[in-house]
């Protein structure tokens, strides 16, 4: 805070900036009240036995603990081809949408909304209905497999299907968002890329692969990023639909760190958003250096 | 102009709090207006809290009382820890006894209540289970309850079954009920708490073979995955999967359904608390006499007892601003004034805590099979969380991982004592 009071003259004189300093200060209060001392205090308290009433500090005991749970390694995991499924889907999967939906269709305002619409949903909502239509013996997807004599299986009760079922469901509710950013990129290509290559005798294949598809590449960084993200730090909808269930086999990170702080082992769950803090970070700081200069190189 | 507007705004801010100020001392001056929060895992458990709200303002007209629902389960307790590190803790709230009272640091928290009067009322038993550092802090809410299976009668009738002593009857019977059509075990993981049952209710079992083993576990030298006494519990949740004695939608079926399937006689076992009888007389009275209870059957037919559970408890925190309302009201609960009203409202349920309260005579069948076990001399035990103040809180997901086949019964007593070595750690307790 003294820092960006102290810095706001100096940056008045040099640039000659519109505000004066006190300008900055409820900006800079909101700013170390909300966001700078909860992180600084959540990295002391990552360093201590916390019980709500009191901390004792205990170094990275914490942190040595949270390595060790047994079932961190399969929350990291479960992560891992969470982010990577729903990222990979949304990408494919919104990118094909938004080339149908700029196209010159029926209707395409309305069926642009439609597939919008789930990302307005309420995500527990949205959780909530889909575990009620996945229930095995009586949700709607098995009842209307079944009238086709084919046996649904237990879309979340299934050990080795719940996280799949959850991230299709992810996938479902965010694939609007991702045809959205599409969209955008795919109609501010100029159209007279696409007259050249007609005039050089394109087809549509060829048209797609070789101009929309590399001058979408704004697009699909954005959302590569943006789908990542969600998918690493992932938590409503898994514990909306399985509570990281049956047992601990769709449990991620976050829903591990939930159960913790649920359980009482605060100075544990502090530690480890820690952990998941600089798990992000170390993933998407590379991730969008590397995929922002191939994107400036195209 | 813009120094007035600000001074403007800031004078009718303050004249705002005066006001709202006055209010609320108007408000306390006259009514007092308690609140109290209870869980609503079982509905009964509100029906109950507002019985003895009403009665309780109809003999005091100056206090009224509002009940507050949380959830259950490790939700529930989340709350509870969490609104009383904020201070935002109701004047009175409903918690369990034993190792969960532990865990929310009593002697910082709550207002001791040795000295009532009231406190005389209660039997020792269960006060041993509220007491942290020679203090005695809560009143009991409820009644004792037994942990073991509860049972479908006419199945047990129509195939003519008897109430099994062993666990080689209890699996022998499973045999014929399965062979009959019927769902031998019942079980709900989607409602995770209710999977635990095999592992905890069979602590009297431990207890006969080992008297000593919660100062051990307590004292970090027993282990569930290396006791043998102890790990029969997961071993025996593993066999039941194993025989495909469950419902076919264990893993998505909730507690309601469970009390359905019981209650219906779609499935003849629920291992369950017996607290769980109120929502059979609330949901299917019909059925109220169907359902029966028997102990979790051990090895030998002579040690056959039943592992009990105290009742939860009701607690005040040391930031209650009506604390003398608050006593008066705990006062009521633990008297015999209070236990009937808790059995007008829902009915008997098990034993209260509090001396000379009686029972009617006609109680429901899963408590009319309860009682007997209280009666007989060494017919309970505690169960283990009464006993020491270490419960792990993945039990659950464990007994569900055990409790479906995903993992072993040795894996995941084992994985428990992990889940309990963090939690003696928390605890700060000695030894670990």
């Amino acid at each position: 805070m003294n820092e960006a009071t102290a810095a706001a003259p100096r940056s008045k004189r040099r640039t000659n900036s519109a505000y004066p300093s006190w300008f900055y200060l409820p900006a800079a209060i909101i700013y170390a009240a909300l966001f700078l001392f909860p992180t600084l205090a959540s990295l002391f308290f990552s360093l201590t036995r916390w019980t709500l009433f009191d901390a004792t500090f205990i170094g990275f005991d914490n942190f040595v603990q949270f390595f060790r749970e047994p079932f961190l390694v399969k929350g990291l995991v479960n992560t891992l081809i969470y982010a990577v499924m729903t990222s990979g889907l949304k990408v494919v999967l919104g990118f094909l949408l938004a080339v149908l939906l700029t196209s010159q269709i029926m209707a395409r305002g309305y069926l642009r909304s439609v597939l919008f619409f789930p990302v307005l949903v309420s995500t527990v909502g949205v959780g909530i209905t889909f575990t009620v239509m996945m229930h095995p013996t009586t949700g709607v997807i098995n009842e209307t497999l079944g009238l086709f004599g084919i046996k649904g299986p237990g879309w979340l009760t299934d050990p080795n299907l719940a996280l799949f079922s959850v991230a299709l469901v992810d996938v479902w509710k965010g694939v609007g968002l991702a045809t959205v950013i599409y969209i955008a990129g795919i109609v501010s290509i100029p159209q007279e890329y696409y007259e050249a290559s007609r005039i050089d005798g394109a087809n549509a294949w060829d048209n797609f692969w070789n101009i929309t598809l590399p001058l979408a590449k704004p697009a699909t960084v954005t959302v590569i990023i943006l789908s990542l993200i969600g998918g690493l730090r992932s938590f409503d909808l898994i514990w909306a639909m399985t509570k990281g269930g049956p047992g601990f086999t769709s449990d991620v990170i976050a829903s591990v760190i939930y159960k913790q702080y649920q359980a009482g082992f605060y100075g544990l769950s502090t530690a480890g958003n820690v952990v998941l803090f600089i798990m992000v970070a170390i993933i998407i700081i590379p991730l969008s250096g590397f995929l922002n200069r191939q994107g400036d190189g195209a | 102009m813009r120094s007035r507007s600000t001074f403007t705004l800031l004078g009718g801010f303050a004249a705002g709090l005066m006001l709202s100020a006055s209010f609320v001392g108007t408000a306390m001056a006259q009514d007092v207006t308690l609140s109290f929060l209870v869980d609503n895992t079982d509905a009964s458990t509100v029906t109950v809290a507002q019985a003895l709200a009403d009665a309780f303002t109809a003999k005091n007209p100056g206090v009224a009382i509002e009940v507050e629902t949380r959830p259950g389960g490790g939700e529930g307790d989340n709350i509870v820890k969490t609104r009383l590190a904020t201070g935002e803790m109701a004047d009175v709230f409903l918690y369990n006894a034993g190792s969960l009272f532990q865990a929310i640091n009593p002697q910082q928290n709550l207002m001791p209540l040795t000295a009532e009067p009231f406190e005389a009322n209660v039997i020792d038993t269960f006060q041993k289970t509220v007491t942290a550092g020679g203090d005695v802090y809560g009143v009991p809410f409820a009644t004792a309850m037994g942990g073991g299976v509860m049972y479908n009668k006419k199945i047990y009738a129509d195939l003519g079954l008897t109430v099994p002593k062993t666990w080689d009857e209890f699996m022998a019977n499973n045999e014929k009920i399965k062979a009959a059509g019927k769902v031998a075990v019942i079980q709900s993981f989607a409602d995770t708490w209710t999977s635990q049952l095999f592992v905890l209710g069979d602590f009297y079992n431990v207890l006969a073979s080992e008297p000593d083993f919660p100062e051990k576990y307590t004292g970090n030298q027993a282990k569930y995955a290396t006791d043998a006494a102890a790990i029969k519990g997961f071993e025996r949740q593993e066999a039941v999967f194993k025989a495909g004695y469950l419902n076919e939608d264990f893993a998505a079926a909730k507690f309601d359904d469970a009390i359905r399937m019981l209650a219906t006689g779609e499935g003849a076992h629920y291992p369950m608390l017996t607290f769980a009888a109120g929502s059979v007389v609330t949901n299917y009275p019909e059925n109220q006499a169907d359902v029966g209870f028997f102990a979790l059957p051990g090895d030998d037919a002579a040690h056959n007892g039943l592992t009990a559970w105290m009742p939860s408890s009701l607690y005040i925190p040391k930031t209650t601003e009506h604390a003398d309302q608050a006593k008066a009201f705990l006062a009521f609960v633990a008297s015999t004034e209070g236990c009937d009203v808790q059995t007008a409202a829902v009915g008997a349920t098990g034993p209260y805590m509090i001396k000379d309260c009686t029972l009617p005579a006609d109680v429901p069948a899963v408590v009319a099979d309860l009682l007997p076990y209280f009666q007989r001399d060494g017919g309970t035990a505690p169960a283990l969380e009464f006993l020491s103040p270490i419960k792990g809180p993945a039990l659950e997901q464990i007994t569900v991982e055990v409790g479906s086949g995903i993992r072993s019964a040795a894996d995941g007593a084992a994985l428990y004592d992990e889940d309990v070595k963090k939690q003696a750690q928390q605890l700060g307790l000695a030894g670990w």
